[in-house]
């Protein structure tokens, strides 16, 4: 039974308070009608007796006290779904945007999703190849993972991950796969790069579309990637499909998350964003995973951009505590013309370890990336050594490290865009490279690979 | 019973309360999601809430059980993995499949599983509080001790032996108020430590196998130590290969708001690593606490005493139990989010006044201890917190620090160089070292010796790492040139251990005595030779090198 009322009796903010209500229920989706008439939607943060408040997505200018009116749905958040979305394109709100009729619904989900209970989730181990090497070698992406991007402002994240898009494939295999784009508040020529390069890599057929962009509410921002990870959940876990959702710009998701929290009069945790927004990201980010005796796989990859380019921001912080790893690019790369600008030594795949090996990869990966993460953080280190005493004092070995830090940026972790490296192709180098130091030098590989591998 | 009068995410407000006590357990709306009663206020209750708390309307009822949170313990429990509040999530998965849906009632213990038990005394004998009355086989090892309640004594009547479950009475026993019955499994108010004799002094260190911890800042059977670091930096894999491979007879993890994925991994590990001493399936000797980060924030604030109440379970059958918490910071962010809903006054980056409190309690329950039936065994606990930004000034490290005795401190830098262990050997430190020193003498004589010589030298390579950035290695005197070559190799060859190697994910006392004397002698002997005017670049041996290098993955040490 829907109920309307013409109550409101405060606004602040992005939220509305209601009285003498009745029979209200907690987190229930709320319609508002302005005296103007627009329509809006708003979601119950909090209910007592004949009292609730309500957060409105699209923003409250233009929301009186008099004429408004409000409507409780008795519905929680819920987004039709059928395996028609692929191909689509929907608002922040899971309404479609593209001018083609709404969707035929097989279901209607909760937005909000369940927890995975971690007894029946299934261990993520199946190698993804992005053809990209700072990824596949030194901090594999596996099916199921959430693999964030900390990026800056100016930093080519969105190429990155059009490239992981358009290039990533499970070895020997051909099975279905979709990609769920969630825009929050980039801009319309950012949303516009990807859908061309979808279309280009004709992944487009493949990809539901969910755009909240810079000039749309912030609000929504709240409820987008909920929604967008439910239509993946549904492609994932009902339909078989491999999904791979790509969140950007989690900063701005953070940022609506604290102006609500902010006017709710909360307590504010560190830079005034609220106390919970772990959990709260944490709700997003374990929806990424495998189930035991589902076929199908939902993959993550959020793209924060870091204020400052500071790793230790809370949204970075507490992204980065949640997440399989994160994979990080530097100005300083950037700056030397290196693509991708990927800081290895902050990077991490917390996967990769049972993802890679005999039957994943190559029997010699995890100790090559060792190595060579060894190899680059010693020849690094010995750069600020050179910055103060120069290069005359450093011993031979030394000098090979130097050498060796320069050639793994230019010549291993760079590469175009256009550029799908295989993996055999970048072990290949990674070998070439390892091959420059003494074979004594190489500690953390195994003896048979150095016969098998070093190249002289 | 009352009705609901307010919704705030997990907190929820009762009216018509009175006469509820404090923590006692709610059912709340008409799925009945479980809740606990946190604050009185005349009329009203605040109450939170285990399970998600859309849809509920006010006016819908409450129910109170009458009971505080309390747990199941008995046999089953072994090899389980349960949930923040106690309920086993395979069983979950039978009512509601992948994902976990609300308002699920359910033991920790299975009520179908069967027990062959044996007692050991008889009928007429009076029965203290604690008391031992016979034991059920619960894996090959462990024997389950089935014990007295603590807040129950009398003379026993009859004694039942034979296939019980669970909720079978085992035995009657004639009490000052009658006869009551004791039955297989025991319940428990989670919040409150179970009883003991008195606390003793550790004297026995609890041996990982890891190098870095057990010698240089071991921690002893029944102390409390912590490991901060940022994230990346390891401390879910210290956690993981602390489980693996502590001596302790049980081991209780608790993954407190952590990652889904890295509980699967322990699931699907456990049951196939072997215990190196007992060569028996690790998970037979493991009970896992699971509330992952997307599960709901209340129950993460239960879980860590659901996990301590069984390991003090376990300790007072005399067992020797290990616990891990990863990671406390998630709790701590729980007690904050819960305060905050209650509007209470904050303290430090919002945190509630009263977390150094709670934290304390917490760890006061780890200890040696004389058991309430004259057993010696101990609860050891290991913290891990998640510091934002990787500050360990912030309130969670801080309060943390003042309490365990141990501090594992790991370190982005080295995390970065894929110097794992990550810990810091700087400013990390052990309070048990004295206590446990016994030990140590009986692996090797020299065992402690060694052991200060080497952290001096690494001490002693910091000042001179110092010296170098200004002028470069070269302008070192040879001496100094051998004590950098020699911590290198400390670091590369023994600090450093690879917890995904077959070999070298354990490493017993007497091996790693063994790898710090063979170092340490050829530092001697370099030395030597260097004292007597010859140059390091000439004393150089790459075989040596090799062979030192190696020693870590060589199985016959």
């Amino acid at each position: 039974m829907i109920k309307e009322y013409s109550s409101v009796t405060d606004v602040k903010g992005p939220l509305i308070v209601v009285e003498g209500i009745e029979d209200v229920a907690f987190g229930e989706i709320v319609e508002i009608i302005t005296a103007d008439d627009q329509r809006r939607l708003g979601q119950v943060l909090q209910v007592e007796k004949g009292k609730a408040v309500v957060q409105i997505f699209q923003g409250t200018s233009g929301i009186d006290t008099l004429k408004t009116r409000v409507r409780f749905t008795a519905d929680t958040m819920k987004l039709n779904v059928s395996p028609e979305m692929l191909g689509r394109m929907f608002n922040g709100l899971g309404e479609p945007i593209d001018g083609q009729p709404d969707i035929i619904p097989e279901k209607r989900i909760d937005v909000n999703g369940l927890a995975i209970n971690p007894f029946r989730r299934e261990y993520p181990k199946e190698f993804i190849q992005t053809g990209i090497s700072a990824l596949d070698l030194m901090n594999t992406l596996v099916r199921g993972q959430k693999l964030p991007i900390f990026s800056g402002a100016g930093l080519p994240h969105n190429k990155i991950a059009a490239q992981i898009v358009k290039q990533a494939k499970v070895l020997a295999k051909e099975e279905n796969f979709a990609v769920v784009f969630v825009a929050m508040g980039i801009t319309h020529e950012e949303a516009q790069f990807f859908r061309n390069e979808f279309r280009e890599s004709g992944a487009l057929q493949n990809t539901i579309l969910f755009l909240n962009l810079a000039n749309h509410p912030a609000i929504e921002r709240i409820i987008t990637p909920r929604i967008a990870l439910s239509a993946a959940e549904y492609l994932a876990f009902e339909k078989d499909m491999h999904v791979l959702a790509i969140l950007t710009d989690m900063t701005n998701y953070c940022e609506a998350l604290r102006e609500v929290s902010a006017a709710r009069n909360e307590i504010p945790g560190r830079r005034g964003y609220p106390g919970y927004m772990y959990t709260d990201l944490a709700s997003l980010y374990e929806r990424a995973g495998r189930i035991k005796g589902r076929k199908g796989s939902l993959t993550q990859v959020p793209i924060i951009s870091m204020p400052d380019d500071d790793i230790t921001h809370p949204i970075p912080d507490l992204t980065g505590y949640i997440t399989e790893g994160q994979f990080v690019l530097s100005r300083d790369m950037q700056h030397k013309g290196i693509y991708p600008p990927n800081d290895v030594l902050p990077s991490l795949s917390r996967l990769m370890a049972h993802g890679i090996g005999k039957g994943h990869t190559r029997e010699d990966h995890a100790d090559v990336s060792n190595q060579l993460y060894a190899g680059y953080a010693r020849g690094r280190s010995l750069r600020d050594l050179v910055a103060v005493i120069g290069k005359e004092s450093l011993t031979e070995l030394d000098l090979k490290y130097l050498d060796f830090a320069d050639t793994f940026e230019h010549e291993f972790i760079n590469q175009s865009y256009d550029e799908d490296r295989p993996i055999e192709e970048s072990l290949k180098k990674a070998w070439q490279l390892l091959s420059t130091l003494p074979k004594e030098e190489l500690k953390r590989i195994s003896k048979e690979f150095i016969e098998k591998y070093y190249a002289n | 019973m009352g009705f609901i009068n307010k919704i705030s995410g997990p907190v929820v407000i009762g009216e018509g309360m009175k006469g509820s006590r404090m923590f006692d357990v709610v059912k709340v709306g008409e799925e009945g999601l479980i809740g606990e009663i946190i604050q009185l206020k005349g009329d009203l209750a605040v109450i939170q809430v285990y399970e998600d708390t859309t849809g509920l309307k006010p006016d819908e009822k409450i129910e109170t059980t009458g009971l505080p949170l309390s747990i199941d313990l008995g046999p089953g429990l072994l090899g389980s993995i349960l949930d923040g509040i106690g309920r086993p999530l395979p069983y979950l998965a039978t009512q509601s499949g992948d994902f976990i849906e609300r308002g699920i009632e359910a033991s920790s213990l299975s009520k179908e599983q069967e027990f062959e038990f044996k007692a050991n005394v008889h009928p007429g004998t009076p029965l203290l509080p604690g008391q031992v009355i016979g034991h059920v086989p619960e894996t090959e090892l462990i024997q389950h001790k089935i014990m007295v309640p603590p807040d129950k004594e009398g003379r026993l009547i009859e004694i039942y032996e034979g296939v019980h479950r669970a909720e079978s009475v085992v035995a009657k026993i004639e009490t000052k108020k009658g006869i009551e019955e004791i039955t297989l499994s025991q319940s428990w108010p989670v919040r409150v430590p179970r009883p003991i004799k008195k606390k003793l002094t550790p004297s026995q260190p609890l041996i990982s196998g890891q190098r870095v911890f057990d010698t240089f800042f071991p921690l002893a059977k029944g102390g409390t130590a912590c490991i901060p670091g940022p994230f990346g930096a390891g401390k879910t894999i210290s956690q993981h290969q602390l489980a693996k491979w502590v001596d302790a007879d049980i081991v209780v993890y608790i993954g407190c708001g952590e990652r889904g994925n890295e509980m699967t991994e322990v699931l699907n590990d456990f049951p196939r690593l072997m215990d190196p001493r007992t060569n028996k399936p690790l998970m037979e000797r493991t009970v896992l606490i699971a509330n992952t980060s997307n599960m709901p924030v209340a129950a993460r604030e239960a879980s860590i005493y659901t996990g301590i109440t069984i390991a003090e379970y376990f300790r007072d059958q005399g067992f020797n139990v290990a616990l891990m918490a990863d990671s406390t910071s998630r709790w701590a962010e729980a007690l904050r989010e819960i305060s905050s809903r209650l509007e209470e006054m904050p303290g430090e980056e919002g945190y509630p006044a009263y977390l150094s409190s709670k934290l304390a309690e917490f760890y006061e329950r780890a200890g040696n201890v004389l058991t309430l039936n004259d057993a010696e065994s101990s609860i050891s606990v290991i913290g891990a917190v998640s510091p934002p930004g990787g500050d360990f000034s912030e309130p969670v490290t801080q309060n943390t620090l003042r309490i365990t005795k141990v501090f594992w401190g790991l370190d982005a830098p080295l995390a970065y160089q894929r110097h794992f262990p990550a810990v810091n050997w700087l400013t990390s430190y052990s309070l048990y070292a004295d206590d446990v020193k016994e030990f140590y003498l009986k692996v090797d004589p020299q065992f402690p010796e060694l052991r200060e010589k080497a952290f001096a030298l690494l001490q002693k390579e910091e000042e001179l790492q110092e010296i170098v950035q200004l002028v470069g290695p070269d302008a070192l005197p040879e001496e100094d040139k051998l004590v950098l070559d020699t911590t290198k190799r400390l670091r590369e060859d023994f600090l450093q251990q690879n917890a995904y190697d077959k070999v070298d994910s354990y490493c017993a006392p007497k091996k790693q005595f063994f790898m710090l004397k063979e170092i340490l002698e050829y530092h001697e002997k370099l030395m030597k030779d260097i004292k007597q005017g010859k140059k390091l670049s000439e004393l150089k041996d790459p075989k040596m090198d090799e062979k030192l290098a190696r020693m870590k993955y060589d199985k016959g040490i």
